[in-house]
C-alpha cells in the first residue's frame, strides 16, 4: 500500500496537536485516507506529545509501524521516535535548538536542518511560531502542496484574521521554501487521490452519531478519553438543540441522563472507566425501570487512575457485569470513527426499542485518535420517531405490562391518563412495588419472577436485532484473528502485511460483544485453523467471554496492556510465530 | 407563580382533569409515622395549585420516606439511594413544564445524596424538594442519620452519636437555595402552605420537614417537636434577610423556628439555559436530517 507516515514531536504546549492536525486536514483534502495518532501525557506543559499522521489513497485502519517524516521540536522526540525512522526517511529539526550528530541517524535516513527559531524572530519575539516553519518544511516533504497547507492553517484559525495569522501563514511559507531549497521530498510523498475526505475522532463520530440519532440531552463529567464528546456537543448546544449538563460527578450524570429519557427525550452520558464505576448502581436502575439511556464508555489503562493518557480494552468485564441483579444490556464496540457514528446511532436505536440501557465501547485510542470517512459514509437522515408508544384510549394503563417481546408500551410524563410510576424496586405490571408488604406473600413471589422473565425476555429481542459477527478477509485462512473495538484496526494492517507475504489472515470482528451471537462466534471458530485472539488487556477478558458463551478456547492470545495501541507487526509476528509452532 | 403557569391550569379546566390524589397503593408507613402529614401536606398544596395529576411527577430515593410516590396518583419516579435530585433534574429538563417534587429522608438526601443537593440548589433549578427528616435511617432499622444529635445512641452508635449533625436550612442557604423552609408533621396546615408556596415559587423549593419517626427515634418524638417550634411568620422574621435567615437556622434546641427562613428570585438554571428557550426539550425536534452542512467542519 502506498503511504506516508509523518510524526511531529516535542513538549506539551509546543503546538505539537496543532501542527500534526493541519497535517492531516492537508492530507485529507488530498483526497487521502488518514489515521492521527495523538499520544500524550497526563500535564498541561512539558512531558512528550507527539502527533504521528499516517496517509494513503487507501484505507488507513490504524498508526501503522512507520515514520518517513519525523519533525523533532526537542531531543527527547529524537531519542524516542528515531529508531521508528523508515528507510529514506528525513528527521527536520533546528540545530540552534539541538545538534543531531550524523552519526546517530539509522543508514538510509537522512536530517535537515531548519532555521525555525531564525524563522521565527523573523515575526515576532515568541517562538511558538518556530512550528509554523517546522511545519512548513515537514509539508514539502510530505509533499503536500503549498498553497494547500496555507489554506489549511489559515482555516485552522477560524474566523480570525490579523498579524497572527499572518505570521503564522509566513513562517509556514518560509520553512516551505527552506526545504524546497535544501531538500526533495520524501520518497513516500503521495499525489492527491480524488474527494476530499472527513477527518474526525471517534469521540466526534460518536458525538455526532447521538445529535442525528435524536440524543437532546448529555450529562457527563469531565474524564479522560471521554471529555471530547461533551466539547462537540456543548459547542454545538445551541445550534442543534442538545442540552448538555456538566454534572457534578458521575452519579449525578447517569440519573439525570435517566430522568431525562423517562421526561422524554433521548439521553445519553459518556465517560471512562472510573466514572463508568460510579455508573454501575444506575445502570442498573435503568435496567428495571426499563428506561432507555446509552452510555459511552471510553476505556483507559487501569486499574483505578491507571494511565489516565492511555489506551486499554481492560473494563470489558464491568460493563459485562455492572449493576447487581441481572437485567438487558447491549454492549456495542466500534473500531473507527465510521462505526462510531453508525454504532452510536444503532445504540439509541436499540436502547429505545427494547427499553435498556445500551453501552458503547470506545477507548482512548478510537476515541482520540483521528481517521477518515467519505461523506457518503456519515448518512445524517436517520428516522427520529416518537418517543411515546401509547396514547390514552380510556383503558388502564399498564406501564410493565407483560408482553411476549418483553417490551410494554411506554407513556411519558405530562401525557393524560396514563400516570404510571417507574420503579428501582420490584413491581407490577404498573410499576407499583412488591418489594415490601408483599415480598414472600406465594401470589407476589410468582409475580416477581414473571417481571424478571419478561425484562430478560428483552435480552433475546437485542441478541436477534444487533450486528452478528462479521468475518473480514478470506474465507479459507492461514490465521483467523479475533478482535473487538480500536484493535480491529492494526489487525486489518497486519493482515495486509501477512497476506503480501503470502500468508492468509481473516479477522472475526464482534460489531456487538454483548449479546455475544455465541453460535456464530463458534461456527467461526469452527472452522478457524490458527484462530489468536488480540485483545488489548491482561487476561483476554473477550477470550473468557467466548468461552463461557461457546465452550471454545482461544489457546493463541496476544494480549497488552502497557498502555499503548497494538502496532501491525506484532500481531503480525505473533501470527508468523503461531503458524511457525503449528498449534492449533 | 411563572414557573408553573404552564402547568397550572385555570380552576374551571382543572376541575375537569383528574387532580393528584391518593393511589390505590395504601402507605406503608409504622401507624403515627411522620411522614403521613407530609403526604397529607403535598397533596393539599398540589390541588390547592390545581395542577392536573398528568402534570406532577414526584421523584424519590430510597427509604421509608421514599415509597411515597407509590402513594399518590401523579407520574412517579421511585429511583435508587440518594439520587432523587439528579433524576429529577433531568425530568426537569426534558420537560419544564412538568412539576418536579422530589421527596425522600435525611439519610437520602443529606448523606448518600448530599453532594446531589448542593449542586442542584446552587443551579436554583424549578423544582421542590420535600425531606422527611426524622434524624434516623428507619428502613434499615435504626442507625444514625446526618442529621441525629450529637450523643443520641442508635444501633450504629450504641456509644453515642459523636459527629456535630448537618443543619439542612443553613446547609441550603448556603448553596443558593432561592425558597429554604422548614415544616412540621404535627401542623399539615401550615407545612401543606410552605409546600404550595415552594412549589409556586419559581426557583428551587427547599422544605425540609420535621416528621418523627415513632419506631426508631425516641428523642425527636412529636412531643418533643410540639414542645419547641415557633412559626417564623408570627415571629417577626424577614423572609428576604439571608444574614437573619442563618441566625434563625442556627436556632436548635428550647426553640426550633419552622415556617419559611428565606426567599429569594434569581433566575433558573431553566431561564439561563438558552436550549431550552425553545420550549420543552420533549417537543422540539430531534436528529439531523437536512443538516449535511454540519460535516464541513470535518471537511
Amino acid at each position: 500500500m502506498k503511504e506516508i507516515s509523518v510524526l511531529a514531536g516535542g513538549q506539551a504546549g509546543d503546538g505539537i496537536a496543532s501542527v500534526g492536525e493541519t497535517l492531516s486536514k492537508a492530507f485529507t483534502r488530498m483526497g487521502l485516507h488518514l489515521f492521527g495518532l495523538n499520544s500524550y501525557q497526563s500535564v498541561i506543559r512539558g512531558g512528550h506529545v507527539s502527533f504521528l499522521a499516517r496517509a494513503s489513497p487507501d484505507r488507513v485502519p490504524s498508526q501503522g509501524d512507520a515514520c518517513d517524516v519525523l519533525y523533532a521540536l526537542d531531543q527527547q522526540t529524537i531519542d524516542i521516535h528515531l529508531p521508528g525512522l523508515s528507510q529514506g526517511g528525513t528527521v527536520v529539526h533546528d540545530p540552534e535548538k539541538f545538534a543531531l550528530p550524523a552519526e546517530r541517524l539509522p543508514v538510509g535516513t537522512s536530517a535537515l536542518g531548519v532555521p525555525t527559531l531564525e524563522i521565527a524572530r523573523k515575526y515576532t519575539n515568541q517562538s511558538i511560531l518556530q512550528n509554523a516553519a517546522g511545519l512548513g518544511a515537514t509539508a514539502f516533504l510530505a509533499g503536500i502542496p503549498l498553497d494547500l497547507l496555507q489554506r489549511t492553517l489559515a482555516d485552522s484559525f477560524g474566523k480570525k484574521k490579523g498579524e497572527v495569522v499572518d505570521w503564522n501563514l509566513g513562517a509556514s511559507a518560509d520553512g516551505y521554501k527552506f526545504a524546497q531549497e535544501h531538500a526533495k521530498p520524501n520518497q513516500h510523498a503521495l499525489a492527491p487521490a480524488g474527494e476530499p475526505k472527513l477527518l474526525l475522532t471517534g469521540n466526534q463520530a460518536i458525538a455526532l452519531g447521538a445529535a442525528a440519532a435524536g440524543c437532546k440531552f448529555l450529562a457527563q463529567y469531565p474524564m479522560t478519553p471521554a471529555s471530547s464528546i461533551m466539547h462537540w456537543l456543548a459547542a454545538h448546544s445551541r445550534d442543534l438543540g442538545v442540552v448538555v449538563k456538566q454534572a457534578e460527578d458521575e452519579l449525578a450524570a447517569i440519573n439525570m441522563a435517566i430522568g431525562a429519557s423517562f421526561g422524554g427525550v433521548r439521553a445519553m452520558t459518556a465517560t471512562s472507566g472510573g466514572g463508568f464505576s460510579l455508573m454501575v448502581e444506575a445502570l442498573g436502575m435503568a435496567g428495571m425501570t426499563e428506561t432507555p439511556v446509552v452510555v459511552v464508555e471510553s476505556q483507559r489503562s487501569g486499574p483505578s487512575t491507571g494511565l489516565p493518557t492511555k489506551t486499554e480494552q481492560g473494563d470489558l468485564n464491568l460493563m459485562l457485569g455492572a449493576g447487581q441483579g441481572e437485567f438487558p444490556r447491549a454492549i456495542l464496540a466500534p473500531s473507527n470513527p465510521a462505526e462510531a457514528y453508525r454504532f452510536t446511532v444503532r445504540a439509541f436505536q436499540l436502547a429505545e426499542e427494547w427499553q435498556t440501557p445500551v453501552l458503547v465501547a470506545s477507548d482512548l485510542h478510537l476515541s482520540e485518535s483521528y481517521g477518515t470517512v467519505d461523506r457518503a459514509e456519515i448518512d445524517l437522515d436517520v428516522p427520529v420517531p416518537p418517543i411515546a408508544t401509547v396514547e390514552p384510549n380510556g383503558h388502564e394503563y399498564k406501564r410493565y405490562r407483560y408482553t411476549a417481546s418483553g417490551v410494554s408500551p411506554r407513556a411519558i410524563p405530562g401525557q393524560p391518563g396514563l400516570n404510571f410510576i417507574a420503579g428501582s424496586d420490584e413491581h407490577d405490571e404498573t410499576g407499583h412495588l412488591i418489594s415490601d408488604v408483599k415480598s414472600g406473600v406465594p401470589v407476589w413471589v410468582a409475580e416477581r419472577a414473571k417481571m424478571m422473565e419478561k425484562r430478560m425476555r428483552k435480552l433475546e429481542g437485542l441478541a436477534r436485532t444487533t450486528d452478528p459477527p462479521v468475518l473480514e478477509g478470506p474465507e479459507a485462512a492461514d490465521v483467523t484473528f479475533i478482535a473487538w473495538g480500536s484493535t480491529a484496526g492494526a489487525v486489518r494492517d497486519a493482515m495486509r502485511i501477512l497476506s503480501a507475504r503470502g500468508v492468509h489472515a481473516n479477522l472475526l470482528f464482534l460489531p456487538t460483544v454483548y449479546p455475544l451471537h455465541g453460535a456464530a462466534v463458534a461456527a467461526r471458530l469452527a472452522k478457524a485453523k490458527h484462530p489468536i485472539l488480540v485483545e488489548g488487556n491482561y487476561s483476554g477478558q473477550l477470550g473468557r467471554l467466548i468461552r463461557a458463551e461457546t465452550g471454545l478456547e482461544i489457546r493463541d492470545k496476544l494480549l497488552k496492556y502497557d498502555g499503548e495501541p497494538f502496532y501491525p507487526m506484532e500481531i503480525v509476528r505473533k501470527a508468523t510465530e503461531v503458524i511457525e509452532h503449528g498449534r492449533n | 407563580m411563572a414557573g408553573t403557569s404552564a402547568a397550572t391550569v385555570t380552576p374551571t379546566e382543572g376541575a375537569l382533569l383528574p387532580m393528584v390524589g391518593k393511589s390505590d397503593t395504601k402507605p406503608t408507613w409504622c401507624p403515627g409515622c411522620g411522614d403521613f402529614g407530609v403526604i397529607a401536606a403535598i397533596e393539599m398544596a398540589v390541588k390547592k395549585l390545581k395542577i392536573p395529576s398528568h402534570n406532577v411527577t414526584i421523584v424519590s430515593g430510597i427509604g421509608c420516606s421514599s415509597n411515597l410516590p407509590h402513594f399518590l396518583s401523579s407520574y412517579g419516579f421511585h429511583a435508587i439511594h440518594g439520587r432523587s435530585l439528579p433524576v429529577a433534574e433531568g425530568i426537569r429538563w426534558a420537560n419544564h413544564e412538568l412539576t418536579v417534587i422530589a421527596t425522600g429522608g435525611d439519610g437520602d438526601g443529606f448523606g448518600i445524596g448530599c453532594g446531589h443537593f448542593v449542586h442542584t440548589m446552587r443551579r436554583n433549578v424549578d423544582m421542590t424538594y420535600v425531606t422527611m427528616d426524622n434524624q434516623i435511617y428507619g428502613l434499615t432499622t435504626g442507625q444514625a442519620s446526618p442529621t441525629s444529635m450529637m450523643g443520641q445512641k442508635t444501633k450504629s452508635t450504641p456509644s453515642g452519636v459523636i459527629e456535630n449533625p448537618i443543619d439542612p436550612i443553613a446547609l441550603a442557604l448556603a448553596s443558593g437555595a432561592t425558597y429554604v423552609a422548614r415544616g412540621f408533621s404535627g401542623d399539615v396546615k401550615h407545612m401543606a402552605e410552605l409546600i404550595q408556596n415552594g412549589i409556586a415559587h419559581k426557583g428551587f423549593a427547599f422544605v425540609d420537614a420535621l416528621s418523627p419517626c415513632v419506631t426508631y427515634n425516641k428523642i425527636n418524638t412529636f412531643d418533643y417537636f410540639r414542645q419547641r417550634v415557633y412559626k417564623l411568620e408570627t415571629s417577626g422574621h424577614d423572609p428576604t434577610n439571608l444574614a437573619k435567615a442563618f441566625e434563625r437556622s442556627l436556632e436548635w434546641g428550647d426553640k426550633i423556628p419552622i415556617g419559611l427562613f428565606y426567599r429569594t428570585d434569581r433566575p433558573t438554571y431553566e431561564d439561563l439555559e438558552e436550549v431550552l428557550s425553545a420550549g420543552p426539550l420533549a417537543r422540539q425536534p430531534a436528529g439531523l436530517k437536512g443538516r449535511d452542512a454540519l460535516l464541513d467542519e470535518f471537511a
